[in-house]
């Protein structure tokens, strides 16, 4: 049975040290529920996987005030001072992934793909060390896979057999995390029965997803809260 | 007189097609949506996962799961989809976007760009930069012509670390546009009130003057 009955469960048995995926970007579509529990539980020397890492007091951010990682491989991750503080203190190690190359690595790791060229990063920092080949004229960088131990994503809706539906720009890197992790776990909002979901429009389907649990209250901060005038443009 | 903000973002406007696939960069990037003609049809593509950038949302349209890559609110057009990141980068490495507009720190006589780190600053990060400069069929970088201590930020080799090289087709400042050409950089237009020599003065590399050389056409 792939349905949790409680966060506890759903994490038990994430031992410190584990690499973790976890989905968002920025901090839409992130599992804010699975974060928390990770910070209740406590455990320590995590690696993170994931486009940015939340802001100071919420997301991501709450576990690097707690120390609960130790390395984060990210594309961005100019909206947090902690990390600022801990990266420049040589506390926390950083491993920065241009975006679609992040991406990429991750799909190629829920792909059976273990490594792949492309043109991102080419005769730059970011490519330095790594081979570098050219195809029709053009240089590309091998980049190689990424999984983990655990994969954390969010979706709007899901059912008992894992299928996934995400909701606007909350998608992000939820569907190629669920792939690339060994253990998926998957928060939902609306938790339904197999057979509700139609299956024209399932994004993740089930076979990504180990466990699933049905949370709510959920706080879905906003970053940039940008709005025109009523009416207006 | 310089170029404003606006009028940096109303002039890279200009370089959008209808029928284009583009993607705009964080900053003034960003406002250059605000001139793009009612009566081109264009489609804004975001990094995070949208082909189809819509206005800001009024307070009531306000939906904390639909961001832009600046991370703002926003809405989305008639005939918008979404889809996740990877999708997004196979879009934009697969050369599908047809322009990229971002902002740059330095550019260089080659087309180098160096946009996403001071060293001895706080490294933010690359976001979607590097895969950009690469994947769209045409790179324009807008940006003031000087940085804030008066120094050209278009140069003969960039000293800032780079985003991607050999990758900008055409830098918009506040001054003027100049094109990345094979045989190096083209003044291409001026921003009124300024010669050839002042735009010359405050550029690292020798510029040749394009023979249809003209005035850059902002309100």
């Amino acid at each position: 049975m792939k349905v949790q009955s409680s966060i506890e469960e759903a994490i038990k048995d994430i031992q410190d040290g584990a690499s973790i995926m976890v989905g968002g970007f920025g901090i839409v579509g992130i599992p804010e529920k699975l974060i928390d529990g990770l910070l209740r539980k406590g455990t320590k020397n995590l690696t993170i996987i994931s486009n940015n890492c939340g802001i100071d007091d919420y997301a991501l951010g709450t576990l690097l005030s707690t120390r609960q990682i130790r390395k984060m491989v990210a594309s961005y991750v100019g909206e947090n001072k902690e990390f600022e503080r801990q990266f420049l203190s040589g506390e926390l190690e950083l491993e920065f992934v241009p975006q679609g190359t992040l991406a990429e690595r991750i799909r190629a790791g829920g792909a059976g793909i273990p490594a792949f060229y492309t043109p991102a990063g080419v005769g730059t920092k970011l490519a330095e060390g790594k081979e570098v080949r050219t195809f029709n004229g053009k240089e590309y960088v091998l980049e190689t896979a990424l999984t983990a131990d655990f994969a954390f994503v969010k979706a709007q809706a899901g059912d008992t057999a894992g299928n996934l539906v995400y909701n606007k720009t909350s998608c992000n890197f939820n569907p190629m995390m669920a792939a690339a992790g060994k253990m998926t776990v998957a928060e939902v909002e609306e938790l339904l029965e197999v057979g509700k979901l139609d299956p024209n429009f399932i994004h993740t389907p089930g076979i990504y997803v180990q466990r699933v649990i049905a949370c709510s209250g959920y706080e879905k901060r906003i970053e940039r809260r940008t709005v025109r005038a009523s009416g207006g443009n | 007189m310089s170029l404003t903000r606006e009028q940096i973002a109303q002039r890279a406007a200009q370089e959008i097609e209808s029928g284009f696939y583009v993607n705009l960069g964080i900053g003034i990037p960003t406002l250059v949506a605000n001139f793009i003609p009612k009566d081109k049809h264009v489609v804004l593509q975001s990094e995070n996962g949208l082909l189809g950038i819509g206005p800001y949302p009024t307070e009531a349209e306000v939906d904390p799961e639909l961001i832009n890559a600046g991370k703002e609110t926003i809405t989305m057009t008639a005939g918008a989809s979404v889809f996740s990141s990877a999708e997004s980068f196979a879009m934009i490495r697969g050369g599908h976007i047809n322009l990229s507009i971002l902002g740059g720190m330095e550019v260089s006589v080659g087309g180098d760009l160096a946009n996403w780190v001071v060293p001895g600053k706080m490294v933010k990060g690359p976001g979607g930069a590097m895969d950009l400069v690469h994947g769209a069929q045409r790179v324009v970088v807008i940006m003031e012509h000087c940085s804030k201590n008066g120094q050209p930020k278009i140069v003969d080799s960039c000293s800032l670390p780079l985003t991607g090289k050999g990758v900008v087709n055409r830098i918009i400042t506040d001054m003027a546009v100049i094109d990345v050409a094979e045989t190096g950089l083209v003044l291409k237009e001026i921003a009124h009130g300024y010669t050839v020599e002042d735009v010359q003065r405050v550029t690292g590399p020798k510029l040749s003057i394009d023979s249809q050389l003209k005035a850059v056409a902002v309100l």
